[in-house]
């Protein structure tokens, strides 16, 4: 691209920075002392002081571990979107828990009937399957219905769509299944845990983070590998030229949400298994946003990163509270998970909107 | 096939199977069921019956519309054939239904609504065989009659569906109009027009001919009206909107009385969200940035307004209402300021999430045990007393109704002086095209710090008095949710204009209030307004002038680029 002949960098320690500061960035670099020293001060705090020991450090990092991998599967649904329809697709959230309320019946079925206890994997592939059939389905009409005749609009057009369109699903499904909270059944194999390491680890979490690793490589090399995803990778590079080469660009956008829509259902069943307390309409909301934060945390539009945002974010939040929050002196600081969690979504978009991994959004974005 | 008005037998087939979707969605989802408590003509139609008329109805016009160069006869046949499809996915449903309760699957615990009240409600009562023989028959004569309305010459047809329209909304209403005819002229008067909670159908057909009789009068006679009045002089033009100027303000200070507490309560509500609206249009419809977490300013203001008058343990002051206002709008303000400094370098959709991230912290805070102390977590803050003025203790629905009154002209003259201010211009130009304004010379970090604070500002007067209304506040008013309906009352009235956030705020907060069924389905019906406003209608239902004409350019831009 041309337009990449940009002048050099001006690094902190280049001679006119400073000349070049406004009081914006006075602002907001004050900010971003402030935050630093927070985490280090509460940090040191904890540490000192000794409150927790390894064994529950470990546990942390494990849940979060177990945690984040879910929110890397949704991030991959938001990241594919936004690398080739730079939207982002507010309602994915509501995908994610189509499937896996859809799929609770099932399980619910299988558990009733005995397939779960004589046949355990393939009554949960069972589940897998139903949830991310019916996420795609629900991710495919909401492009063909909601996105398509968008495409080109005004950018707060679409978003502002996906807003409507994330209330309308939540709602749509308050109807059909009803309010309350449904719990999928335990499945007997993943219970207890197991010793690695002289820690106790649940088998659970492993399992959840095992499955949802086998998924990103799954996506990962129909990615790199097959001409689909060859073509995915031309369409997000630049439309025009990818048309003009022969792609069609609405069959690749629709096999992207159906790819966003497969992963996010998986990861609604693998979210059942490992906390079952809990299925309902507004399931999806907050993962979702938290998953979006994952996907710009990683650099949105690059898969690896939607999955290192995901684990990061996951460990943060499950670490954060008692790390930071406890040595900073706020007590019942795991009440304040979430804020960890809106606060990195923040600091995110204002300090790093490129991410760990991403790059090229930065001329995009303008 | 390729022939843009004649349709194929496929696209007939679609037409009928998405009107039969239609109708199989809203039962399932217990919609039909919930709507057909409120009649609308007593023991004649009910609004869930509505729900299962107007699909059938929409697809014979479509259907007819579509296929009107293929001459009548085809018109006729496509229309009813369109009824007829529309009929076979509900007929199917309600087989089905039964057919899983006859082999003992309990289709409920999953589809909750999939009850026997729908199968009664699709077949009217009359049982499987002859009830599914009416709906088929009923859905193919509404296609059939979808069609001939297509047929009618456009202004009959306008006037049919206008006069339509109007006995629907005043059925709708009918609860209200009953109580405010009994404020008016006694109880008798409710009486004679509606019975239980519907209208009667004399008075119905009364109301359809006296409203499409005014509209058709006004098709035929209109222009002329109007030429007349673009002819007449200055001064009688001037006296003419003095006089409807006079008699709305002379109507709004006598709504109180003509419609009753509970009426004036809602009319409270609203006036509460044209409040929020109206700042949050500073925002998003002037300077072009989404902010997806005003609530933040109204709890702001509502709980600077809790801790600072509260009589109870968790008072700082217990200062006076009137001294509060200016600082709780100052406290939201200030909160407002700072906010929007981190957020100042971002754009469009990222901005948007991450004014969303700052309303959840702000909400997950005020529910914390750690901040309880102060503002009391999840109790709130209790014992917030009501305003004085002199001796008069504004407490009732009413009082209140003139307070929130007063408080949306001194915003409507802010917003309209602002509207048309060279900061408005600067707001504008920043919305379009941010780096061009940049360039020519607008500094555009302080425009938008101006947009943040201005807009907030009129957030936290809302929930000041919204505090002070209530009486006591608690963390779970002010979830995403305040921001969303304040959102959605500015896109359907149409960014940037206020007549069109009045206009939204009646519609999207005073109708569900008023329907009481409604409140289930209120974020659906949002959402689904959302979508399709974006879809058909981005200018919204009364845009301002300058939207219109940008949004109508773009469309021809985007249709010259095609």
């Amino acid at each position: 691209m041309a337009a990449s002949a940009k002048p050099a960098r001006t690094g902190f320690l280049s001679k006119d920075y400073f000349e070049r500061m406004t009081w914006v960035d006075w602002v907001l670099n004050a900010l971003r002392v402030l935050i630093l020293a927070l985490v280090i001060i509460g940090a040191t705090n904890t540490l000192l002081s000794g409150k927790y020991t390894l064994a529950q450090w470990v546990s942390l990092i494990m849940s979060g571990l177990a945690q984040g991998s879910i929110y890397a599967l949704i991030a991959l649904g938001y990241t594919l979107v936004y690398g080739i329809l730079l939207m982002i697709n507010f309602a994915h959230g509501e995908v994610y828990m189509a499937g896996a309320f859809t799929a609770y019946f099932i399980a619910d079925w299988t558990a009733k009937s005995g397939l779960l206890a004589s046949a355990p994997v393939i009554a949960v592939l069972i589940w897998v399957i139903v949830a991310a059939l019916v996420s795609m389905g629900v991710a495919v009409l909401l492009e063909r219905v909601a996105y398509r005749p968008l495409r080109g609009a005004p950018r707060l057009v679409p978003l502002i769509t996906a807003i409507g369109a994330s209330f309308f699903l939540q709602y749509t499904f308050r109807g059909l299944y009803g309010t309350g909270f449904k719990s999928y059944p335990a499945v007997p194999i993943i219970q207890g845990s197991v010793a690695i390491g002289g820690f106790n680890i649940l088998i659970a979490q492993l399992v959840v983070f095992f499955s949802a690793l086998v998924l990103m490589l799954a996506l990962y090399w129909l990615i790199e590998r097959t001409k689909m995803g060859k073509a995915m990778r031309a369409v997000s590079e630049d439309k025009e030229v990818s048309r003009l080469m022969g792609i069609d660009i609405d069959r690749v956008i629709v096999f992207t949400f159906l790819l966003g829509g497969a992963l996010a259902g998986a990861a609604g069943v693998i979210n059942g298994l490992y906390r079952p307390q809990g299925v309902n309409f507004f399931m999806g909301f907050f993962p979702g946003i938290k998953a979006f934060t994952a996907a710009v945390l990683g650099g949105i539009g690059s898969v690896p990163g939607a999955m290192l945002g995901g684990i990061f974010l996951g460990i943060i939040e499950s670490v954060g509270p008692s790390l930071i929050l406890d040595g900073l002196g706020i007590n019942s600081a795991n009440q304040l998970k979430d804020v960890i969690a809106f606060t990195m979504l923040v600091f995110v978009l204002i300090f790093r909107p490129q991410g760990i991994l991403g790059e090229r959004l930065k001329e995009k974005k303008a | 096939m390729n022939h843009t008005s004649s349709l194929s037998w496929r696209s007939l087939l679609n037409i009928g199977l998405l009107a039969g979707l239609a109708i199989v969605y809203t039962g399932l989802i217990g919609m039909i069921q919930v709507f057909s408590e409120r009649g609308i003509i007593a023991g004649v139609l009910t609004m869930g019956q509505i729900m299962i008329f107007l699909p059938p109805l929409v697809a014979g016009y479509m259907a007819a519309r579509r296929s009107r160069e293929q001459g009548a006869g085809r018109m006729i046949l496509n229309a009813g054939l369109a009824g007829l499809i529309a009929a076979v996915l509900p007929v199917i449903l309600v087989l089905l239904i039964r057919q899983l309760d006859v082999m003992g699957v309990d289709i409920r615990s999953m589809f909750v609504n999939a009850s026997k009240a729908l199968i009664d409600h699709l077949t009217f009562e009359r049982g499987i065989g002859p009830g599914l023989a009416m709906l088929v028959g009923f859905m193919t004569a509404l296609g059939l009659a979808g069609g001939a309305l297509m047929a009618l010459p456009e202004r009959i047809r306008q006037t049919l569906i206008t006069g339509t329209t109007w006995v629907i909304g005043i059925g709708l209403l009918s609860e209200f109009m009953i109580q405010i005819l009994r404020n008016l002229f006694g109880n008798q008067a409710g009486r004679s027009i509606f019975q239980a909670g519907a209208l009667k159908p004399i008075p119905a057909l009364i109301i359809f001919i006296v409203t499409a009789g005014i509209y058709y009068f006004w098709q035929l006679q209109g222009a002329n009206i109007r030429a007349r009045y673009a002819r007449s002089g200055e001064g009688t033009k001037q006296t003419f909107q003095r006089t409807s100027v006079g008699l709305l303000g002379i109507l709004l200070l006598m709504l109180p009385w003509i419609v009753g507490t509970f009426l004036s309560e809602v009319l409270a509500n609203v006036g509460l969200y044209v409040l929020m609206a109206l700042g949050l249009n500073i925002a998003v419809g002037l300077a072009g940035l989404l902010d997806l977490g005003y609530v933040t300013n109204f709890a702001v203001g509502a709980y600077v307004m809790g801790a600072l008058t509260s009589t109870g343990p968790l008072g700082l002051a217990e200062l006076n209402f009137w001294i509060v206002l200016p600082i709780s709008v100052l406290a939201a303000m200030t909160t407002g300021f700072l906010l929007a400094l981190p957020v100042l370098r971002m754009r469009g959709d990222y901005l948007a999430i991450a004014t969303l991230g700052f309303g959840e912290i702000i909400r997950l805070l005020a529910l914390s045990d750690w901040l309880a102390p102060y503002i009391g977590g999840a109790q709130g803050i209790l014992f917030i007393p009501k305003p004085h003025i002199g001796s008069l203790t504004i407490d009732t629905p009413e009082t209140f109704y003139y307070l929130i009154l007063a408080a949306c002209f001194i915003m409507l003259f802010i917003s309209i002086r602002l509207n048309n201010s060279r900061t408005g211009r600067q707001w504008m130009a920043m919305r379009e095209d941010e780096d061009a304004a940049g360039a020519m010379g607008i500094d555009t970090t302080l425009a938008k710090l101006l947009a943040f604070t201005l807009s907030a500002a009129s957030g936290g007067l809302a929930g000041a008095i919204f505090a002070s209304k209530l009486g006591a506040i608690f963390p779970h008013s002010f979830s995403l949710l305040i921001s969303i309906n304040v959102l959605s009352i500015i896109i359907v009235g149409g960014m940037g204009s206020i007549p069109g956030i009045v206009v939204g705020a009646l519609a999207l907060i005073g109708l569900p209030e008023l329907l009481r069924e409604f409140s289930d389905y209120r974020l659906l019906l949002y959402g689904a307004l959302l979508i399709i406003m974006m879809l058909v209608r981005p200018e919204g239902l009364w845009p301002s002038a300058v939207r219109r004409r940008e949004l109508q350019s773009d469309a021809a831009e985007a249709a010259a680029a095609d």
